[in-house]
């Protein structure tokens, strides 16, 4: 009893103790920016302030959020996650087939390390042309920009799965389907994962660019909105915003990861 | 039911087998013992489909084996890398029953009962590295017997289990080769286990392996770890097998590499 009571206010304590950098950052900043009062860099109480003001002050009813924040934030999320799922879906299905067919590999090899040498911003302008402005553009900018590290990982895996576990599945008599979702796709989850973490925070990154080139809304656009009519508690309230944003998927995702992957770490920590 | 002549095998120049031939009767346990690296996997994956040997006839039921057999099973040697790490010892056992028709239920009995039977009834629900070496052996053994192959072929089945678990895994496979008419090849280093388990034990030479004596065991079929490994039989042939592994008196410094 006391040893849990004891072990738990360590926990806390060592959880403080990694913490204590965010308050002395925040307070240094607030004490730089009040000090040198530049209109361009606004101390963090102000940013906050204006942050709660546009979009944390709604109703009890919707999470405090107001129906600016839903404006800005709601597209912006479901072209995110759109184009991230997207992408997805097609490089984990594009990877494995490569991956299991050394054929479709031999063919498919010099189209995929010409399409990852492209820098993925140049393609906002090439989508833009291309397709409709807005949220077509943007989609096709994300799926096509993070595909790669899920692809890549994808083929990585499904070419490393160990021999003997495919000789386990031959001489078993698995269906193709099986080996393809009781052996293949498990055996390279892991490499799947790493790639779709990569791909979200390019995501990120990617919608950004693509919302402030190409679009009408989302956080992007207010970011660049707002520098340009000189906001700047609202532009640093966009990058704030962005920064928790990014912190949050990756910890999410990682959530995820640690369940579905959980065999694997066992596995590490014991070989 | 089994029948290999003049079988040869080369990795690349290195000749592996050299011209092994034998045969196995339907319901026939045989056991086959070689020194360390002479080429027993080898065979055994031949006889299992996963290589193409580069010469020779292997004849399954009558029939030439060019692609993995059906009605087939194998215990790696390499247990620690056949089962998969991302399911449960129950779910291991039971995947491959799914080729037999059965429902999710019954699958999970059947595997329950395997699991049972190896000493692992408590286990269904670990994963492969919750597990030491030995259980990790007797899960892929359980995965094997609840298959019911007509030819189970097992590669050091028993080599990383205590002594006491080994005995009752031996008596195990004896009981199952009687029981469901399953013809069984088992490699095994143990020269006192190839006789207490076999109908027949196939002695290997040394690399590249011939077959250099095919031995009937006459010890009846019912044994006892106690009682058979007394009788002047097995004395006599556990000696005999001995003298051939260590290939007769001129190379007597060839050491059995014991697990
Ligand atoms: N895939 C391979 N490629 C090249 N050489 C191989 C391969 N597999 C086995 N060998 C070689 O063939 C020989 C026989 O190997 P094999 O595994 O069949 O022996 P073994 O009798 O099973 O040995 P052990 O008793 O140690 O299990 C060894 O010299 C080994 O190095
Ligand atoms: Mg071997």
């Amino acid at each position: 009893m006391t040893h849990v009571a004891t072990h738990s206010v360590r926990s806390v304590i060592r959880a403080l103790g990694r913490l204590w950098l965010v308050p002395v950052t925040l307070v240094v900043w607030e004490i730089a920016t009040r000090s040198a009062a530049q209109p361009f860099f606004p101390p963090p109480s102000a940013i906050l302030a204006r942050m709660h003001e546009i979009w944390f002050s709604g109703p009890a009813s919707h999470l405090l959020l107001t129906d600016k924040a839903l404006d800005d934030f709601g597209p912006s999320l479901a072209r995110l996650f759109g184009g991230w799922l997207a992408a997805a879906a097609l490089g984990v299905l594009i990877g494995t087939a490569i991956g299991c067919s050394s054929r479709l590999a031999d063919y498919l090899d010099p189209l995929i390390e010409l399409g990852r040498a492209v820098p993925p911003p140049l393609l906002v302008p090439f989508f833009l042309a291309l397709l409709k402005l807005g949220t077509p553009a943007q989609l096709a900018t994300i799926v096509f920009g993070v595909i790669w590290p899920i692809l890549l990982n994808t083929i990585d895996g499904t070419r490393g799965v160990d021999r003997q576990h495919l000789e386990t599945a031959r001489i078993f008599g698995f269906s193709t389907a099986q080996r393809l979702r009781q052996v293949i796709l498990p055996a390279a989850m892991p490499k799947i994962f790493a790639g779709l973490r990569l791909a979200l925070s390019l995501a990120l990154i990617l919608l950004v660019i693509a919302e402030i080139f190409g679009g009408t809304g989302g956080i992007g656009y207010q970011l660049l909105y707002a520098q340009r009519s000189y906001l700047y508690p609202d532009m640093w309230g966009c990058l704030v915003m962005l920064g928790l944003l990014g912190y949050l998927l990756n910890s999410a995702f990682l959530l995820l990861e640690r369940r579905v992957l959980a065999w694997h770490r066992g596995a590490r920590q014991t070989n | 039911m089994l029948e290999i002549t003049e079988l040869v095998h080369s990795y690349g120049s290195h000749r592996v087998l050299d011209g092994v031939s034998l045969s196995v009767a339907e319901g026939e346990l045989v056991s086959v013992v070689g020194p360390s690296g002479c080429g027993k996997s080898t065979l055994l994956r031949s006889i299992a489909g996963l290589i193409r040997p580069s010469g020779g006839q292997i004849l399954l039921g009558g029939r030439p084996v060019d692609q993995i057999p059906d009605n087939l099973a194998i215990v790696f040697q390499d247990y620690s890398r056949s089962l998969f790490p991302w399911m449960t010892a129950a779910n291991n056992v039971a995947l491959p029953l799914r080729r037999r028709g059965l429902d999710r239920r019954r699958r999970r009995e059947a595997a329950m009962a395997a699991l049972d039977q190896v000493g692992l009834a408590d286990a269904g629900g670990k994963y492969p590295w919750e597990m030491s070496g030995g259980m990790q052996q007797r899960v892929s053994i359980a995965r094997a017997l609840a298959y019911r192959p007509s030819l189970l072929l097992m590669d050091e089945p028993f080599g990383s289990v205590d002594a006491q678990t080994r005995e009752d895994l031996e008596d195990l496979v004896l009981r199952v080769c009687a029981h469901h008419g399953m013809t069984i090849l088992l490699i095994t280093h143990d020269i006192d286990e190839s006789v207490y388990v076999g109908d027949r034990v196939i002695v290997l030479t040394r690399s590249p392996a011939r077959v250099s004596a095919d031995l009937k065991v006459d010890l009846g079929a019912s044994r006892d770890q106690i009682a058979t490994r007394q009788l002047d039989e097995f004395v006599r042939l556990r000696a005999e097998v001995g003298r051939l592994v260590r290939g007769g008196s001129t190379t007597a410094t060839t050491v059995l590499e014991q697990h």
